[in-house]
């Protein structure tokens, strides 16, 4: 009985969605306004029985309801009840509702931090947020219902694969969905601008926080896969350019583009259209990565269970949505005026310079991504665009992108003597290329020009980002500094520690495969291992064999380190569980092989310089993100808006 | 020159660097690329000689050796038609198994061996790479004919 309320509430929760996508768009187009008035007060309903729906779900997996097909698939009653939570959305049909209820999530936070903007557009906000869910909602219940029963019922379920019964898995995708799902806020903002004609400083004024908050969100989540895949799936690696981690990392470009962008429209009301032509296509892209995610053409981690009817209805709603949203700019973007010039050495030039950049680096992304489908289906012929291609055609627009970002930050808007900022950036300059040449081979003897040219650009980003804010809470001098301005500063500087991060880390990795017995000791650079020997160790719905190793370094030693070989019980999959030893300047990696025979085992080995600076960079960026939507400016809206209200409620 | 073909001097320039520069690009992209075999392919020898490529197809039923305590193992890829032999040095990941469906990739030593740099298996053990599938069908196709 249980899950059909959960159905019935996903259905109510599609009509709702119908309402909320047609009549305030009808009524702000025929200029009524108890039409309007129903955009509200849908969404909320929307996200009443959306979360239903959800709960029931929860609720489903937590009482082992194994009679609901998703249920019986991805759970079992021996998991522990934290996974049966996160089991939710372990396949297709569970995370599709997780995807809905983000956006239902959204919507909610739209309809209540929309208040203050005129009624005119934020009804058009909604009710473009309205089509996409009923879109998304309907997809769902037609081609992949969670609460599908199963008859009869299964006895015990089969398993979260366990690959994905990590603690990462409860952060992850939420977080990666409330990111590329946040996309569709400033997709329906930019619309909704379209339909009204009106596009102004107010208007990115508006937009820029929700655009900050997807991004933040995509970037966390983005990190979080990442790491998740350094430490439990990817033997060591945190990219692969996997296709789906690339239609994540895509809209990740295009919503960074975007906010550029939008500083320049809020700032000098010019980038109008360009601006809004991210927006739509930042969106489409979270499109395309839902519909790669679900399509037979991948081969990845992250692909779900191939059906063609699933790949099109979302290929059909993509060509719907992003479509749509492109034939409408194609009519109305030549009203969007620009309200001013601006010289070639300004901040807008650096900004146009970041904009064009960002959007070469998705495209060659997006071309590596797509181009052994498009070869498949014309030649039949099974191709991969490798990590190596990608590296080198993504650093090919990323590094200048980062070496043009410690200039524009320092540069004014409209002009600026080019002289001026020579004389203010030359020192700085020649400091992180002295660094660049000089830390590598003082470290590791040796380097490659990219790794000097990096080393050079990250350490060029981590000072010039932080001129400013040394110079105002250190010398006190120059104008206070905002929160806005630093956040900016700081997400600058984690993209510098970002990249110091990434080229240690790949340039100096050191990796070996060995066989080693009970009793052996191994060297791998300045660090000896000592295998002391093999125990077995019973889990909730595992058992393991469990190396033991003391790890040191010139004799001292560091810690025993206990990398594990899993098999879980269901599934009878093994599982290797690496054990790391982190420290900021370096992490060793140690994952059990197989059984090689006569007690000896092989052990992958790995020692990476400066890993944890992509998390800590990562981090900043998004503590930089958090600063940028606490400042004032948006606080001072959002009282002007109480004020305004309590106007109201007195007269 | 006057400003306005000074401009037009200007675009062109532009213009013919970026072709050339994706001219360029896209031919090293093309030598990059990782070709796709299956075992059958590879007999016909369609594959490259001295150039890395991917190998599919199912690990063949008790044809893994390994000398006791070595990291090197061999085993037999089979697409049910023809057969490559495959050597590999290195840890294997979790889900490689006798009867399984593998990628590998890696170039034909001087001795027919396959050698292979890595060893791919699947996330998932029911799952199989489409392009393992893709040729196990066509190797099918070709016996019914």
């Amino acid at each position: 009985m249980i899950p059909e309320i959960g159905q019935f509430a996903l259905v109510l929760a599609l009509c709702l969605a119908l309402v909320q996508a047609t009549m305030p768009l009808l009524g702000a187009f025929l200029g009524r306004t108890e039409w309007m008035a129903l955009a509200r007060p849908a969404a909320a309903g929307q996200f009443v029985f959306v979360a239903i729906a959800f709960g029931v779900l929860e609720y489903a997996f937590l009482t082992n309801d194994f009679s609901v097909e998703f249920v019986a698939q991805h759970s079992n009653s021996a998991l522990p009840a934290f996974y049966k939570f996160t089991a939710a959305w372990g396949g297709h049909e569970g995370s599709m509702l997780l995807w809905i209820t983000v956006l239902a999530i959204w919507t909610m936070a739209v309809t209540v931090g929309s208040r203050s903007q005129p009624e005119q557009f934020a009804s058009r906000v909604l009710g473009v947020l309205g089509i996409v869910s009923a879109g998304i909602i309907a997809f769902s219940l037609l081609t992949s219902n969670p609460f599908v029963r199963l008859a009869p019922a299964a006895l015990d379920g089969n398993d979260l694969n366990p690959l994905l019964q990590d603690p990462g898995m409860i952060f992850h995708p939420p977080m990666l969905y409330l990111g590329y799902v946040g996309v569709a806020v400033p997709f329906s903002f930019a619309i909704a601008a379209l339909l009204t004609g009106r596009l102004d400083k107010d208007w990115a004024k508006w937009t820029r926080p929700w655009t900050v908050a997807a991004w933040l969100c995509l970037t966390i989540g983005i990190t979080l896969g990442s790491w998740w895949s350094y430490y439990e799936l990817g033997w060591g690696g945190w990219w692969f350019w996997d296709p789906v981690e690339n239609s994540s990392f895509m809209p990740w470009l295009m919503t960074t583009a975007l906010l550029h962008s939008l500083a320049v429209t809020e700032r000098r009301g010019i980038f109008k259209s360009w601006t809004v032509l991210l927006a739509i296509a930042a969106f489409s892209l979270s499109l395309l990565g839902t519909f790669l995610t679900r399509s037979p053409v991948m081969v990845s981690v992250h692909a779900f269970a191939a059906d063609p009817t699933r790949g099109m209805f979302i290929l059909a709603l993509l060509g719907l949505i992003s479509g749509g949203g492109l034939l409408l700019y194609a009519f109305r973007a030549r009203e969007l005026e620009a309200e001013g010039g601006f010289k070639l050495v300004s901040r807008e030039a650096f900004l146009l310079a970041n904009n064009i950049l960002l959007v070469i680096a998705a495209s060659v992304v997006l071309f590596g991504t797509l181009y052994p489908l498009f070869i498949d289906a014309l030649t039949g012929q099974k191709i991969s665009v490798g990590p190596p291609i990608f590296n080198l055609f993504f650093l090919l627009p990323a590094l200048p992108l980062c070496a043009l970002l410690g200039i524009g930050m320092h540069s004014a808007w409209r002009t600026m003597s080019a002289d001026t900022l020579f004389q203010r950036l030359k020192w700085p300059a020649v400091a992180a290329v002295a660094a660049g040449v000089i830390l590598p081979f003082v470290f590791y003897r040796a380097a490659s020009v990219l790794t000097v040219i990096s080393v050079s650009v990250g350490i060029w980003v981590c000072v010039s980002s932080m001129l400013d804010p040394a110079r105002k809470l250190l010398l006190r001098t120059g104008a206070p500094l905002t929160r806005g301005h630093f956040g900016m500063c700081l997400a600058h500087f984690g993209i510098g520690v970002f990249i110091l991060g990434a080229t240690m880390a790949s340039a100096y990795n050191l990796e070996v495969d060995v066989s080693a017995k009970p009793g052996d000791t191994v060297n791998a650079g300045n660090y000896e291992f000592m295998f002391r020997g093999m125990k077995r160790v019973e889990g909730p719905n595992f058992v393991a064999d469990e190396g033991e190793f003391e790890l040191r370094r010139g004799g001292k030693l560091i810690t025993v380190m206990t990398p594990q070989k899993r098999v879980y019980r269901v599934q009878q999959n093994p599982m290797t569980e690496a054990a790391i030893n982190v420290n900021p300047t370096r992490d060793v990696f140690l994952a059990l092989g197989d059984p090689l025979g006569g007690g000896a085992w092989s052990l992958r080995i790995q020692v990476k310089p400066m890993i944890s600076f992509l998390w800590f960079g990562s981090g900043f960026m998004a503590l930089g993100g958090i600063l940028a939507i606490t400042d004032r400016r948006y606080r001072q809206l959002r009282q002007k808006q109480t004020v305004r209200t309590e106007a109201v409620g007195a007269a | 020159m006057k400003p306005r073909q000074q401009r037009m001097a200007l675009i062109a320039g532009v213009l013919v660097g970026v072709v050339l520069a994706v001219g360029f690009g896209f031919r090293a992209f093309q030598e990059n690329l990782s070709y796709f075999f299956s075992p059958s392919d590879v007999a016909a020898g369609k594959a490259p000689a001295g150039r890395s490529f991917r190998l599919g197809g199912m690990v063949v039923k008790d044809s893994v050796q390994r000398e006791s305590g070595s990291l090197t193992i061999a085993f037999v890829v089979t697409d049910f038609a023809n057969t490559v032999p495959v050597r590999y040095t290195g840890v294997l990941p979790d889900l490689f198994k006798e009867g399984k469906g593998v990628v590998v990739r890696g170039q034909v030593g001087a001795d027919g061996n396959f050698v292979a740099q890595e060893v791919l298996a699947k996330h998932d053990e029911n799952y199989m790479p489409p392009e393992v599938k893709d040729a196990l069908a066509k190797s099918r196709q070709a016996e019914n004919k």
